[in-house]
């Protein structure tokens, strides 16, 4: 059965960039043990005869044809924007 | 050791946006620049509840580019999420291919000073570009602008079969003029329709194993890449020499510095936790469809060579020089249409031409006149209206002022004197002049001649018929 230790949640918390406590490393670290043994019932299952998928759906070559549709306006597009700059979204920085 | 013990491994990655008309997902303008968000919908700007659906045309163009490289084309595939966490990027995953790509198994030809080389493709896949982060100068944080979100990429990717800066560069022209040949890009380095990120290892020579390699990523010029390259193989070299070891790594070049620096390291290793797509259809392409795309395949540029070998003479470097872009190898045949004189093209092309963009910094679609100017250049030497000294004048002036070469020649009077009258005029004023050639020559020193011939030149301003003043010369001499 797979084991989840402290490290993985750490390594977890800094690709997501997130920012955890000691106490909800500890809590993440529980409950996603706990999600990796509920996960491993499909372990379980007998696969040797199934193929492997390759598409969720059942459908092939759904394309669309390469013609332009203007879409909405900016203003439109950018209306919920929490901030914006010069028809930009504006977000914290990204490099320090 | 020395550096001379070690042999530098490369692979290359090349990203090159595709010229649809529309995105790979949606149904907004795939044209360059514009305002930032201009060209965005709610699909490319990642809104809640909107689902992609794949542009026929990237797939056609993928195959194209898989066939153009001698690929093998799969005639399954399908699109994977590939997930990770960085603000240009608006769903938070890229829809990309992961073991399915589109075309694997390839391979293209490379000119190096050893000859040919066969350099391997392992896979050329399909993939969304993503958005562009702007730093502001006022410190209102990053500034994100989707336009470029959604647009179509092929990843190209090479086996490790590269071992020079100079193979690298002779590759990337290569795959760059073949991408322009089957018109599916425009391949431009500077505007970032064509990116490589390069994987580097070095080995002590004679040793099979591979070293540890690093991925170097944004370098945005053909010469950035060469010297990201030379900069990290003797980095590399380096610290082994050192007793250290190489760390797995990505960096990133820095132009300026002109050194590479660490971006994240195998710690920091992304899990992209690759799936199938599940908002997308699998891709299943037919016989046919594969058989079509071939057909239509315009010739290219190793079957031009070819053919500018046997059926125009012309030697090897000037066909590879030809061949070396569409641009040039569409201005050959126009001018040949015109002029019958394929080697005097040819020379031109690879002297002159080439001499001229290299000093404007200029690339071969950059060209302001057309094969149809160079044929009636050409046609004008051949003819003897004007000397070749002349003709490279018409050229530098083509490239300010484009426009039938028999105008320029007669608004500027550099009609070549082929009048044996006035040539020879010439020819005994420069005599007269000096004296000293004279009895050098029938003194046997040869030289003398060509001095003279310069002198008459520069007095008609190198609109003297050559072959004309030679021969006058001689009879003179020898009288």
């Amino acid at each position: 059965m797979a084991q989840i230790t402290r490290d993985e949640i750490v390594h977890i918390e800094k690709l997501a960039m997130l920012n955890l406590s000691e106490q909800e490393i500890d809590n993440y670290t529980k409950d996603m043990q706990e999600i990796l043994n509920y996960a491993e019932i499909i372990n379980n299952i007998d696969t040797s005869n199934t193929d492997e998928t390759i598409a969720t759906t059942e459908q092939f070559n759904k394309f669309r044809k390469d013609e332009v549709i203007p879409s909405k306006t900016r203003e439109n597009l950018l209306q919920n924007a929490p901030s914006q700059v010069e028809g930009m979204f504006q977000i914290p920085n990204v490099i320090n | 050791m020395a550096k001379e013990d070690y042999e530098v491994v490369i692979g290359l990655e090349v990203h090159c946006e595709l010229s649809t008309k529309t995105k790979i997902f949606c149904s907004c303008t795939n044209e360059f620049g514009g305002e930032p968000n201009t060209h965005c919908c709610p699909i490319c700007m990642a809104m809640p509840g909107t689902l992609p659906v794949l542009n026929e045309k990237v797939v056609e163009y993928a195959v194209k580019a898989g066939l153009a490289t001698n690929c093998q084309i799969a005639r399954n595939s399908k699109n994977d999420r590939k997930n990770y966490f960085y603000p240009d990027l608006p769903k938070a995953y890229q829809i990309s291919q992961f073991d399915m790509p589109l075309c694997y198994d390839g391979y293209i030809n490379i000119e190096t000073e050893e000859g040919e080389k066969k350099i391997r493709l392992e896979r050329i896949h399909i993939e969304e570009d993503t958005g562009k982060l702007n730093h502001d100068d006022y410190g209102r944080g990053s500034l994100l602008d989707l336009n470029r979100a959604g647009v179509p990429l092929i990843e190209c990717v090479s086996k490790p079969d590269l071992r020079t800066k100079e193979e690298v560069d002779s590759y990337l022209k290569k795959i760059k003029s073949i991408f322009e040949y089957i018109e599916i890009s425009d391949c431009k380095i500077q505007e970032g329709s064509l990116r490589a990120d390069v994987n580097i290892s070095v080995r002590k020579k004679g040793t099979e194993e591979l070293g540890t390699r690093t991925e170097t990523k944004g370098m945005n010029s053909f010469r950035s890449i060469s010297r990201a390259i030379e900069y990290e193989s003797n980095r590399q070299i380096e610290v082994i020499e050192n007793g250290g070891k190489i760390t797995q790594e990505t960096l990133r070049w820095d132009d300026i510095s002109g050194k590479t620096f660490s971006m994240r390291d195998k710690e920091d290793a992304q899990d992209y936790r690759y799936f199938p797509e599940p908002d997308l259809a699998g891709i299943q392409l037919s016989e046919e469809y594969i058989e079509t795309i071939k057909n239509a395949l315009p010739e290219l540029p190793e079957s031009r060579k070819k053919r500018y070998l046997s059926e125009y003479q012309l030697i090897p470097k000037a066909a590879n020089f030809v061949t070396s872009s569409k641009y040039y190898s569409e201005m050959f045949e126009e001018a040949i249409e015109i002029c019958k004189n394929p080697k005097i093209a040819s020379n031109l092309m690879m002297s002159e031409i080439a001499r001229i963009l290299n000093e404007r910094e200029e690339e071969p679609e950059q060209i302001p006149f057309t094969g149809k100017e160079l044929g009636e250049l050409v046609e004008l030497i051949d003819k003897g209206t004007i000397s070749s000294s002349i003709s490279k004048k018409v050229l530098e002036e083509l490239f300010e002022n484009p426009k039938s070469p028999t105008k320029i020649i007669e608004e500027k009077g550099w009609i070549q004197i082929s009048d044996e009258g006035a040539i020879k005029e010439v020819v005994l004023k420069i005599l007269e002049a000096n004296p000293q050639s004279i009895s050098d020559f029938k003194a046997g020193k040869d030289r003398a001649l060509g001095f003279l011939v310069g002198q008459a030149m520069k007095e008609t301003k190198g609109k003297a018929n050559p072959k004309l003043l030679n021969q006058l010369f001689i009879e003179e001499l020898k009288k």
